[in-house]
Order: structure tokens, then sequence, then C-alpha cells
């Protein structure tokens, strides 16, 4: 292994576990404190919706609303599948069919 | 008496891992082409095998190491632009590690010291829907974790030896499975207005910041203003 690749992993290792532990190192003695609790209350949905939507819409790293973006269908679908049965598989299957057929055509 | 209250409660331990490897199936079937790729590029990269899968095996984080392999590939060494750009790239874990602190921050140090290094997005998303569904459980982060750890291991090898004989793994759609499965965890979510108010901000948001802006900005800007939005919400509704 290159020397200069090593201290580049060891560096990118450090700041990534940085990042991770961060939080916990800070509040650790503290608690979380009440005004940072009622803002973090609304994260999970914040971040799962900033994880989905621009997958969804820009797949490819560009704005694309179109029929010929596949993932914007089946992620529609799996959307609805998903508010119908509360279930991942069902979700998954459905959606990735979707996908795999969209391939195909 | 107290053999049978142990047995339960080995019953229920077994019970909650086994809960948490169904409930992280799918996502670990999608990282496979994530990790595939990554060893592929490295590949393309010019690092060897072993730098290659070291890096998935210290940094573990999918976004920061395709950027870091694509950085050295165009021939940047320098150590600086590739951890300034991975510190930026992960920065959204300090906010998910901020919103898992709370049930964190009782467990015994080293089990949080080895928590927070498996830390994703992943194993975040599925926790948080756990904690709504029933309580937060430690070992069912755990489990969640170390499965996606040892996949990302080893779909990255697989991606160094295969490398070769294989296309691009991420052209046949399967990184569908990633946005899939977080619709099934965020779904329920939104139950009730504010919630509804927060989604469309972050969806809003994080459009037009990942048009504008680079790397993963876009999810730590989203995910602030929406999150901001929704907890003065709160505090009015609280008030009034």
């Amino acid at each position: 292994m290159r020397s200069e690749v090593f201290y580049i992993i060891i560096g990118m290792a450090l700041v990534t576990y940085f990042t991770r532990f961060g939080a916990l190192a800070l509040f650790r003695y503290t608690g979380v404190p009440t005004w940072l609790n009622r803002w973090l209350k609304y994260v999970p949905v914040a971040i799962l919706t900033a994880l989905i939507v621009p997958s969804l819409l820009l797949p490819k790293g560009y704005l694309d609303i179109s029929l010929n973006n596949h993932y914007l269908i089946a992620g529609i679908i799996a959307a609805f599948v998903a508010y119908k049965s509360r279930n991942i598989i069902a979700t998954l299957s459905i959606g990735m069919s979707i996908m795999f057929v969209l391939k195909l055509l | 008496m107290q053999l049978s209250n142990l047995l339960s409660g080995k019953n229920e331990l077994a019970e909650e891992a086994w809960v948490a490897l169904r409930e992280c199936t799918p996502v670990v079937l999608g990282v496979i082409p994530f990790g595939i790729t990554c060893g592929i590029m490295g590949l393309t990269a010019n690092m060897s095998g072993l730098e290659t899968i070291s890096m998935s095996v210290i940094v573990f984080a999918g976004a920061s190491q395709f950027i870091g392999i694509t950085m050295l590939g165009a021939g940047i060494t320098g150590w600086g632009i590739i951890i300034l750009t991975t510190l930026l790239v992960n920065l959204r874990h300090l906010i998910m590690g901020s919103s898992l602190a709370p049930y964190m921050i009782k467990l015994p140090f080293p089990l949080q010291a080895l928590l927070a290094f498996l830390l994703t997005d992943e194993t975040y998303a599925l926790t948080i829907s756990r904690i709504h569904k029933a309580r937060y459980s430690a070992l069912y982060q755990l489990t969640v974790s170390t499965m996606l750890y040892l996949v990302w291991i080893l779909s990255t090898v697989a991606g160094v030896v295969l490398g070769g004989y294989i296309s691009d793994p991420l052209t046949w759609g399967l990184d569908f499975a990633m946005p899939a499965t977080f619709l099934v965890l965020l779904i329920p979510l939104l139950a009730d207005r504010i919630s509804l108010i927060v989604f469309g901000t972050a969806a809003v948001v994080s459009v037009y910041a990942a048009l504008y802006l680079p790397g993963k900005w876009y999810i730590i800007i989203a995910c602030l203003t929406a999150s901001l939005i929704g907890g003065l919400l709160e505090g009015d509704s609280e008030h009034a």
C-alpha cells in the first residue's frame, strides 16, 4: 500500500468518526438540551425526505420530471404501495419489478 | 423462577435481533450494488485491492469513499482537499448523532463508541423507525449496523475481485432499493399537520439545494431548515 494513500484513508476515517461520535461526545455529560430536543423531533421526517425526494427527482444529477425518469415513476407507485401496505417487502418487490420492466421497455 | 425470567429475557433479545435482521434485509441487499461499484471504482482509479478494501473497512461511508476514490483517480493526492471533502460530505452524521443522542448517551461507553463508528444513513433510518414503532433498542441498532458493515466490506471485495468481468451494477436500477425502503419508513411518520409541512419543506429545499449546491449539502440544508420549521411550529402549538 502506498503510504500517501494510507495516510489519506486514515484521515478520512478520523474525520468521518468525528462526525459520527461528535454529537454523543458533546451531550455525554450534559444531556440533550430541551430546545434542541424540540428541533430534533422532526429530524427523522426531514432527513428521510431529503434522502428520498432528490434521488427520485434527480437520479442522474439533473432535474428530470418526465415519463423517462424510471426512478420517479417507480417511486410514485412505491409510495402508494407503502401507504396502503406499510410493508417493506411488498413495496420493494413491486417497486423493483416496475423498475425492471421500465428498463426493459 | 429466576431461570424462567432469564429465559424469557433471552427470548426477548433473540426476538429483537430477529426483527432487526428481517427489517434490515432489503436495505442490506440494496447496499450490495454500491459496494461492488466501490470496488470497481477503486480498480479504475488505479488503487490496489488492499487500498480499496481497507478504505471500506476503516472509513465505511459510501458517498465519501466514492468521492475520495474519484479524487485519487484524478491524481489528487493532497490529503487536505480529500479529507475536507469527506468531512463536509459526512457532516449530516452530526445531525443523526444528535437525534439518537438522547437514547445512546445512556449506553456503556464502548458500546456508544462502536455504534457511532457504524452509524450510517440506513442504520439511522431503521433505528429511528424502530423507536417510533416500539422503543429504542441498542441490540436492534447493533444488529442492523453490523450487517450493513459486513455486507459493505464483502461487496467491496466482490467488486475488487470481479471488477474486470462485470459492468457497472448501478445501471441495473438496483439503487432504487434505498429510496423505496426509506419510503416505507417515512410514510408512517407523516401522521400530523406539522410532519406534512416538514415533509413539504424538506422536499422543496432538498431539490433546489441538490440543483445548485455541490456534494451532500442538500441533505444538511434541507434537514436543518425543515426540522427547525417543525420545531418552531411545535413550540407555537404548545403555547396555544
